[in-house]
Formats: C-alpha cells, sequence, structure tokens
C-alpha cells in the first residue's frame, strides 16, 4: 500500500535580531510550540529584507515567506521597519497582481516580549501555507509550458 | 514637423559653431523614415544625418548617463514627457547638470510603425499630421489613418506639452495629443481573478527572450553594476546565473525603479516582443498613489521619493495579505 505523504511545506521567516529572533527564544523557552516548517533567517533589522530574498527564498522551494520585524515605532534603528512595510506592501501587491497567492507573503509584528505571539503567527501561517500547498506558480510564471 | 527639424538642427549648428557645447544629443536618420536611432553629433560628424520626426520616440535622457565623467559639455533634445526622466537623473546625481545644456523639443505625438503596419500599410515613405489623422505616404500611393490608432503607447497618455526642465525651448507651441486614463489597463486586470492575472503574465512574459532591451533603455535603470549581471559567465549581461532569474526578472527590475519611473513607456517601447512592462511599472505608479499620496516622480528635481520616506500611519502590508476576494 503506498503511503499517502503529508504536505511539508517550507517556509522562511526573516525575522529581526532585536525582536521577532528574541521573540521566538522566548516562545522555546516557554515551550510554546510552532512547526518545525518554519527555517528562521537571522536580519539585523526588517528593513534588510531586500526584495530579492524573498523571491530568491521562493526560488530555493519555499512555499510561503513570512517577515517579523519589531512593531511600528519600535524599531531598534528607529526607522527600518517603517521603509520595510513601504517596500513588502508594494511587493506583495505586485505578487498579488501577477497572479501569485496573496498569502504566500506575510509581514507580522512581533516584539521580543511576544513569545506567544510569534508561536500563534507561526502556526496560523503554517496552517495558511499547508492549505495553499506547494508553491508551483512563481517558477511558472515563464516559459514552463 | 519639417520646419521644426529645420529650426533645431540651425540651433543646434550655431550651439556646436560658436563652441557652447561639444556635442549634440538627437536622432540620426535610419534607413527609413520610421526607424531614426538616437546619436551624438559633433563638430566633425556635422547635422547631415539629424532628423525629427514622428518616429522619435526615444527617449534622449539616458545617453547622459555615460557622459557624467566627461568634462565635455552637452546639449540633449528632449521632448515634454522625457523631461521627467531628466529631473530624475538630476535627483539621483546620474548626469552633471553643470554640463547639459537642455533643448526642449515640441511634439504632438510620436507614432508606432508597428501599429501602422498591422493595419495594412507598407513601403512607409513619410507621414504627415494632419490633425487627427496620419497622412501615410507609401511606395504605393497615399493612405490616411486615424492618429488615435497610430500612436505610442506613451504617447496615448500624454501628460501634455509642458517641459519640467529645459534652458531654451523650440516649437513648444505643437498641440500633444489628448490622453487617455493611463490605469485603465491596471483596472482592468485588478478586477480579474487571480487564475485570468496569472493567465495574463504567464502568457506575456513567457515571450520575453531577456534581451534585456527593457533594463537598457530604462532612464531609472542606471546601475553600473546590476544584479542580473553575470560576471563569471564571460558574457557580461546576457547569461543567466539560474533558471530562476529568467522568472523574477521582471518583477525585481519593476520593483528596482518603483517610485523613480516617470512611466515614460520606454520599456514597452523597446520590448521587441511586445510585452507591456509599463503595466508592471504602472500598477506601482497607481499602488503609490493609493497608498501614500499623488506623487510623479521627475515633476521637478531634488524630490524625495516615497520609497525612501515613510509615514508613522502607512497602511500594513498584511491589507494586502489578508485582501478578501479574487
Amino acid at each position: 500500500m503506498q503511503e499517502v505523504k503529508e504536505f511539508k511545506p517550507n517556509i522562511v521567516a526573516f525575522c529581526c535580531n532585536w525582536c521577532s529572533y528574541a521573540g521566538a527564544d522566548l516562545a522555546g523557552s516557554s515551550r510554546l510550540s510552532y512547526p518545525a516548517d518554519v527555517k528562521i533567517i537571522r536580519v539585523p533589522c526588517s528593513g534588510r529584507v531586500n526584495p530579492m530574498f524573498i523571491l530568491k527564498a521562493f526560488e530555493k522551494g519555499a512555499d510561503g515567506v513570512i517577515i517579523c520585524g519589531c512593531h511600528p515605532g519600535d524599531c531598534h534603528y528607529n526607522t527600518g521597519n517603517f521603509y520595510a512595510r513601504r517596500r513588502m506592501t508594494l511587493l506583495y501587491s505586485m505578487l498579488d497582481y501577477m497572479g501569485i497567492e496573496k498569502g504566500r507573503t506575510r509581514v507580522e509584528w512581533v516584539s521580543a516580549a511576544e513569545g506567544a505571539k510569534f508561536s500563534n503567527v507561526m502556526n496560523k501561517f503554517c496552517g495558511d501555507i499547508k492549505e495553499l500547498g506547494e508553491c508551483v506558480k512563481l517558477g511558472d510564471i515563464r516559459c514552463k509550458d | 514637423m519639417q520646419g521644426l527639424e529645420k529650426k533645431i538642427k540651425d540651433r543646434a549648428i550655431e550651439l556646436l559653431e560658436s563652441g557652447k557645447v561639444d556635442g549634440i544629443i538627437g536622432w540620426e536618420k535610419g534607413q527609413f523614415i520610421y526607424d531614426p536611432t538616437p546619436a551624438v553629433f559633433t563638430k566633425e560628424t556635422g547635422l547631415d544625418n539629424f532628423c525629427y520626426n514622428n518616429f522619435c520616440g526615444a527617449n534622449l535622457s539616458k545617453y547622459l548617463v555615460g557622459k557624467i565623467t566627461s568634462d565635455k559639455k552637452y546639449a540633449v533634445l528632449l521632448k515634454p514627457c522625457d523631461t521627467y526622466s531628466m529631473n530624475q537623473l538630476i535627483t539621483e546625481h546620474r548626469v552633471n547638470r553643470d554640463n547639459i545644456y537642455i533643448i526642449g523639443v515640441g511634439c504632438e505625438g510620436h507614432l508606432d510603425v508597428e501599429k501602422i503596419k498591422r493595419n495594412g500599410i507598407s513601403g512607409i515613405t513619410g507621414v504627415s499630421v494632419d490633425g487627427e489623422n496620419v497622412n501615410v505616404g507609401t511606395i504605393y500611393g497615399e493612405s490616411t489613418i486615424a492618429k488615435s490608432d497610430v500612436l505610442l503607447g506613451k504617447c496615448e497618455v500624454c501628460r501634455g506639452n509642458a517641459h519640467k526642465i529645459s534652458d531654451e525651448l523650440i516649437g513648444e507651441e505643437l498641440q500633444t495629443p489628448e490622453a487617455s486614463d493611463r490605469f485603465e489597463m491596471v483596472n482592468k486586470l485588478e478586477a480579474m481573478t487571480a487564475e485570468e492575472r496569472f493567465a495574463f503574465w504567464k502568457g506575456e512574459l513567457s515571450r520575453c527572450i531577456r534581451c534585456n532591451a527593457c533594463r537598457n533603455a530604462c532612464p531609472a535603470c542606471t546601475c553600473r553594476v546590476c544584479v542580473f549581471d553575470n560576471g563569471r559567465s564571460g558574457i557580461d549581461s546576457k547569461a543567466n546565473a539560474s533558471e530562476f532569474e529568467e522568472q523574477m526578472f521582471h518583477i525585481i527590475r519593476a520593483f528596482h525603479v518603483s517610485a523613480r519611473c516617470t512611466d515614460c513607456g520606454e520599456c514597452s517601447r523597446v520590448c521587441p516582443e511586445n510585452i507591456p512592462l509599463h503595466l508592471l511599472n504602472r500598477k506601482y505608479v497607481k499602488d503609490i498613489n493609493e497608498f501614500y499620496g499623488e506623487y510623479q516622480a521627475g515633476e521637478e528635481a531634488d524630490q524625495r521619493n516615497p520609497l525612501v520616506n515613510f509615514g508613522d500611519k502607512d497602511i500594513d502590508p498584511t491589507v494586502i495579505s489578508d485582501k478578501e476576494g479574487n
């Protein structure tokens, strides 16, 4: 009998060193669980995330990309997340415009004290991606017929 | 238009003779009337091959980027829409304003030869715009066609005949064509379902041959080294580092020029596969206008663009991620 394999999504989370990365730590030390499918990449600030990073993550097989930064107004560098907010809004809007499922990309603001929020966000995002299934559209937008 | 060509030519000769400028960046006659190419005219080359007709749609601002390290002074001929790009280049310090003499030239809308040909007209030898109509002279005789049917894509959404920056104007009295709503097609796409939009873009982008013409013609794309240049390939800027580049090129290209794009339409004009690339840029323009207030790149020099700026009440990206419907 063939075994039906459960879909295991690949999720990349870009986490700001000063907040959500510590938030993930807190979630761990508070024994709050979040899916092991989430691969965290530490960045010095959400403003460090170049739109190219997100697309590269999809290239390397990610099914969903989430960016976690400090709450607007609480940036360690004062304004980094404000710039990130504008950039990501525009990029996500463009991906939606091109017909890529809009649920695959997300931005959440998680502080270092919000371990519970971190685990909730990741559980929910992972659930959403599981529903969407494997990301094929982005790789298919050209020359694949 | 012939009168204007003569006027510009005379003035250009005068500027070169007086030594006020060392070169003029203008359009050179091609093999046919409909294929003028941008060229640099100097005292040595003379202006015999100079032309300015209804097919001179190319935006010449970008040709100054390579001259930034030169201590020579260049005059450049700019149509009203090209002056937006010039302002943007000055803002970004990609050109040296002191070494540029800007001659604003009048424009009555430029024509797309492909559109004329698609209307079954071939063997074109001359055109003249007569109000709403274009008289096309061909080797088979004369035909008349509606001007609105054969305008370049960028001229259909013309922003008027005001030059945003210039040192002198020639023929500014020419009437530019009536503009239609430039977001019409973007709105139409937005109203489609995600599947339809995906099919639309897949159909368009699959034709791309990655010739990089859109990147090379774009006045906002001025990085000396581009992320899509692959130095190790030995054939710079032509070979892809991975298949992924093929897919992502257009998203990244459009994102990189967002908020700096003056919507000059060069990307679509130069595309050999007629991909409507301006629709990507225009989506960013529309989003920026909607989310962060009306903004026109290149309206004046030294503006601060919305992506190097922020507001504390900006909308959150989750608005997009959680959007209802298609």
